[in-house]
């Protein structure tokens, strides 16, 4: 039976692939067939059905091997998961009322073919969704690392003075990242003056005053002095209004004044050189 | 009523999402950088009160307008336990989380307009309202 639908669609793919394209095209919002050239269409449908007629072969060795191949290059096709649903279902579909239409499905074994039908779709489906799903936790996972990488590193800048640019959102995981290589950093580079800089912090609410409130007071019971740079005339607003105490706290608008104010603290300070 | 979207708060960081939404529809409307800080400032301290206290629940930002002025409403709805001491939740200081008790006093001061109802056991539904200057 599936090798007679095999070569059923084989022999009949034009016109499968004619109505699956007009199908594709009213049913879905999907860019793909808006913006791709025809040529590109019909390049990638084809393979698209060669690889639904591939799946039919059930049971024949490395069919799990094939399915894993084809999941991952639907995967790479770049089609959202709704549209790749769709197109199997779209496709199926044709071809059983295509073999309606010709009366190889007749009353009597329709359920026989109902489950061949079945037997054709559902580990596609699954093996799709199951694919989509890795790819997804893989991305995240990476993104997660890379965020991970890019938050928060303690930067000497001077002897004994430190700098931790703080970029993008501040959640509760970071904020204890934060705090950890605060701490670390200003150990191990036997820093006395750090400087927290907010440059690049969207938004300033209670919760990362609060982070940073306590940041700073664990790094004056290391034995530094914690300073705030970075703030932007909105942020200072919004601080104000929230009615947040930072009286406690030496703050600058920029980090090069912050600096300049660091050195002071550690009596030095930043001279021009004349050369002759 | 006005043009509406929202957003679900489940995580941590729908928050966030949020604040985006926020954001990008107080661009839209007209404000200025301040009070746009202001009302993402505003949706931040909702949306983590939502996450804190509630643990689900949505803020939805409503465009309006009157008399040719325009503003925004946040309104930020939930399930959760309820506020049983309205009062106290307003004092400057208080948290029952270890915070610093400044957020619903600060949205407060931050917004033009600030209405909360809640009832114990069913949920709390928060209205705060900006206006352009």
């Amino acid at each position: 039976m599936n090798k007679y639908m095999a070569t059923f669609i084989q022999d009949n793919l034009e016109e499968i692939l004619n109505k699956w394209q007009e199908m594709m095209k009213e049913d879905s919002e999907e860019r793909f067939f808006q913006v791709m050239s025809q040529e590109v269409i019909d390049k990638t449908s084809r393979e698209f059905a060669e690889l639904m007629i591939s799946n039919l072969f059930e049971g024949e060795n490395n069919y799990e091997n094939r399915l894993i191949e084809f999941t991952n290059k639907v995967v790479r096709f770049g089609w959202s998961i709704s549209f790749v649903m769709k197109a199997i279902n779209h496709f199926a579909h044709i071809v059983y009322e295509m073999l309606e239409k010709n009366e190889t499905i007749t009353d009597a074994n329709m359920k026989e073919y109902v489950m061949v039908f079945t037997n054709w779709t559902t580990p596609m489906r699954d093996g799709i969704l199951e694919t989509y799903a890795k790819t997804w936790e893989r991305t995240v996972q990476l993104q997660k690392i890379a965020l991970q990488e890019l938050s928060a590193s303690l930067i000497p800048v001077f002897d004994k003075i430190s700098v931790m640019p703080l970029v993008g959102t501040i959640d509760t995981e970071r904020a204890k990242l934060i705090m950890e290589n605060l701490l670390d950093g200003v150990v191990k580079h036997r820093a006395e003056v750090v400087l927290l800089d907010i440059t690049g912090v969207p938004v300033v609410d209670t919760m990362v005053a609060h982070h940073i409130i306590q940041a700073a007071d664990a790094v004056r019971l290391v034995g530094a002095k914690c300073m705030l740079v970075g703030i932007r005339p909105e942020i200072a607003q919004t601080i104000v209004t929230l009615g947040i105490n930072l009286k406690d706290f030496t703050t600058t608008s920029t980090l090069q004044r912050g600096v300049e104010q660091a050195l002071a603290w550690t009596n030095r300070k930043i001279v021009e050189v004349e050369v002759d | 009523m006005g043009y509406r979207s929202s957003v679900e708060i489940l995580t941590e960081w729908d928050i966030v999402a949020a604040r985006q939404l926020g954001r990008n529809e107080a661009k839209e409307v007209g404000f200025g950088t301040v009070d746009q800080a202001r009302i993402t400032t505003a949706i931040s301290e909702l949306a983590r009160n939502i996450y804190l206290y509630a643990g689900k629940g949505k803020i939805e930002i409503e465009r309006i307008s009157e008399g040719g002025s325009y503003g925004i409403i946040i309104i930020a709805s939930d399930e959760g336990p309820g506020i049983p001491d309205v009062r106290k939740v307003m004092e400057d200081g208080f948290s029952t989380s270890g915070g610093l008790g400044a957020g619903m006093p600060g949205v407060k001061r931050l917004m033009d307009d600030f209405k909360i109802d809640t009832v114990l056991g069913e949920g709390t539904v928060i209205k705060a309202t900006k206006w352009i200057r």
